[in-house]
């Protein structure tokens, strides 16, 4: 059981009355690409905010390679090694493209406040070694072209990626995609599928996605969870998900049948 | 090598214009009246500067900055009268005092968010100035006598200090992390950016600048009253940083100055001055209506400038 990277017991969260995710049974394993699936509204991203600490669970815990997630503020989980992109692309729009990934990589600079604001020699080589490693994400993702654009006048599907960018350079472990392919044209969800692969490879990360492009889920991932109002209603290999009749109930309909 | 550049620039232009400043004043040219409008527009500048780093910068809309202007003023005005201590020394212990303000009044109300934010930061600024109002030791209500101790020099130099440690905290993975924090909080939270602490960092430096702002300020007059730093203060400054163009260091700075001439030619009308200067406000955000700088600093400009040239 080494091998397990994040784990949630009979996670659940209550809005008032609103029973919005309930009884989520869910494990990672160090390396794997999951899937998350379910209709509109059965509580996916919500899911992911619990994950993330926006949300505090009001039941059950998460378990993140032995410590408890309950209680950590967003930027302590992002410190711990989870990351993730947003659903409603939240890039840093009046900043640089640049700039947008060094936000992220600022957890792994050292440098003080009192060396910036006096411009000690850390402060220098502090920022020199973000600026260097910063561009590295980017050419990963091909972005290094646009480094000194603004980020809201990028074209949407490389905001896409910048966004995947940005994640990567906070150094995850797990990295959580809220649909990475919304809005995006067969030929780009391509080559989104052949990217997240290949940083999956290069970084070492396990993944866990949100997507409804079932091509793009069905083709990539080794598991999936099928969630339904705010309960898991399944979970197995994409065939088994495939063949499942509470998930072709639920939600996948004659797409997957024919 | 890029920041390094403009740094040399900054420091090289603050030290010519001190001097023919200095050599004015020397000369003769510049006699008390424009002097006194010198330091005014010096002190301006250091509190649009602020407010620049906590408005323009991170995001937080505060109005109370006269409260922490008045804390730097009334303790350097006690240390100095009071204490007997010398100028230099009130100066930073009132900036000191207006940080230490900064960093109580910040750690509650930045949990607030927009409006909500506004008010309780205008609150927190009456109750500096009636706490100040309702001290017998500083003179209450009449005020309390400082003698005048402020020239040129020292304005100046603050306002040099000032923008050099603002714009090296922006230049800076800190100042990033707050820029990130206007820009989308629950995004920069989620990259790892501990928003709390920085809006407080910003609010802090924010507070310790207009503390030096208030203490020179102090010793420029021959009385400080809590009146002086009441909520159409607050407002004064909030109106250079906007007018300036939100995010733009530069900006605030340039419309301190305007807005320092405005307000010191229009002192010859007296009866139509504040009709003027606040047609004066309207044409400015009609026609700019992102700030006369918009986010831009006027570093940029030089570049543009170069890119054209070589184009040609």
């Amino acid at each position: 059981m080494s091998n397990l990277l994040i784990k949630t017991e009979n996670m659940g969260i209550q809005f008032g009355g609103l029973k919005a995710v309930q009884n989520v049974n869910m494990y990672l394993n160090k390396g794997e690409l999951i899937g998350l699936i379910g209709p509109n509204g059965a509580g996916k991203t919500t899911t992911f905010n619990m994950l993330t600490g926006v949300y505090q669970p009001t039941e059950g815990g998460i378990t993140f390679e032995g410590k408890k997630l309950n209680g950590l503020k967003p930027y302590q989980v992002s410190k711990l090694g989870i990351s993730r992109t947003f659903q409603n692309i939240r890039l840093f729009k009046d900043l640089s493209v640049l700039d947008n990934v060094k936000v992220a990589n600022h957890n792994l600079a050292k440098h003080s406040l009192l060396s910036s604001i006096f411009r000690l020699p850390s402060h220098f080589s502090g920022e020199a070694k973000m600026e260097k490693e910063s561009i590295e994400f980017l050419k990963i993702f091909g972005l290094d072209v646009y480094k000194d654009e603004f980020a809201k006048n990028l074209p949407y599907g490389m905001q896409r990626r910048l966004e995947i960018a940005r994640a990567l350079a906070a150094n995850p472990q797990l990295l959580l995609l809220d649909e990475p392919a919304a809005g995006m044209n067969p030929q780009e969800t391509h080559d989104l599928m052949e990217l997240i692969a290949f940083i999956r490879k290069e970084f070492g990360l396990t993944i866990l996605l949100i997507e409804h492009d079932m091509h793009l889920v069905m083709g990539i991932c080794e598991r999936i969870y099928v969630l339904d109002h705010g309960q898991l209603i399944a979970d197995g290999t994409p065939e088994e998900i495939r063949n499942n009749p509470k998930v072709i109930e639920a939600y996948l309909g004659e797409e997957v049948i024919d | 090598m890029k920041k390094s550049k403009a740094f040399w620039g900054f420091l090289v232009l603050a030290l010519v214009i001190y001097a023919v400043v200095q050599g004015m004043i020397s000369g003769g040219m510049l006699d008390l009246y424009y002097q006194n409008i010198l330091i005014q527009m010096c002190i301006n500048i250091m509190l649009a500067v602020s407010l620049h780093i906590v408005i323009g910068i991170t995001g937080q809309f505060s109005i109370g900055h006269a409260g922490f202007m008045a804390v730097g003023a009334y303790i350097s005005a006690i240390a100095t009268m009071k204490l007997g201590l010398p100028l230099i020394v009130a100066i930073l212990l009132g900036a000191v005092i207006s940080a230490l303000a900064g960093l109580l009044v910040g750690i509650p109300t930045l949990r607030l968010k927009g409006d909500y934010l506004a008010i309780a930061t205008l609150g927190f600024a009456e109750i500096i100035r009636i706490i100040f109002l309702n001290v017998e030791y500083v003179g209450g209500a009449a005020g309390m006598v400082v003698t005048n101790m402020t020239t040129w020099t020292y304005a100046f130099v603050g306002v040099v200090i000032t923008i050099l440690v603002i714009a090296n905290f922006t230049n800076s993975r800190h100042g990033r992390g707050c820029i990130s924090i206007r820009e989308d909080e629950i995004a920069a939270d989620a990259m790892g950016i501990n928003t709390t602490y920085y809006k407080v960092v910003a609010f802090t430096i924010g507070s310790f600048f207009a503390g030096i702002a208030g203490a020179i300020y102090a010793h420029n007059f021959f009385i400080i009253q809590p009146t002086t730093f009441n909520f159409l203060k607050s407002f004064d400054i909030l109106i250079y940083v906007v007018l300036g163009g939100l995010g733009s260091l530069s900006g605030s700075a340039i419309a301190a100055i305007f807005l320092t001439l405005v307000s010191a030619y229009l002192a010859n009308f007296p009866e139509t001055r504040m009709i003027i200067y606040s047609v004066v406000l309207i044409i400015v955000m009609l026609y700019r209506p992102t700030g006369l700088m918009g986010t831009k600093e006027i570093t940029s400009l030089f570049k543009f400038g170069k890119k054209g040239g070589s184009k040609v």
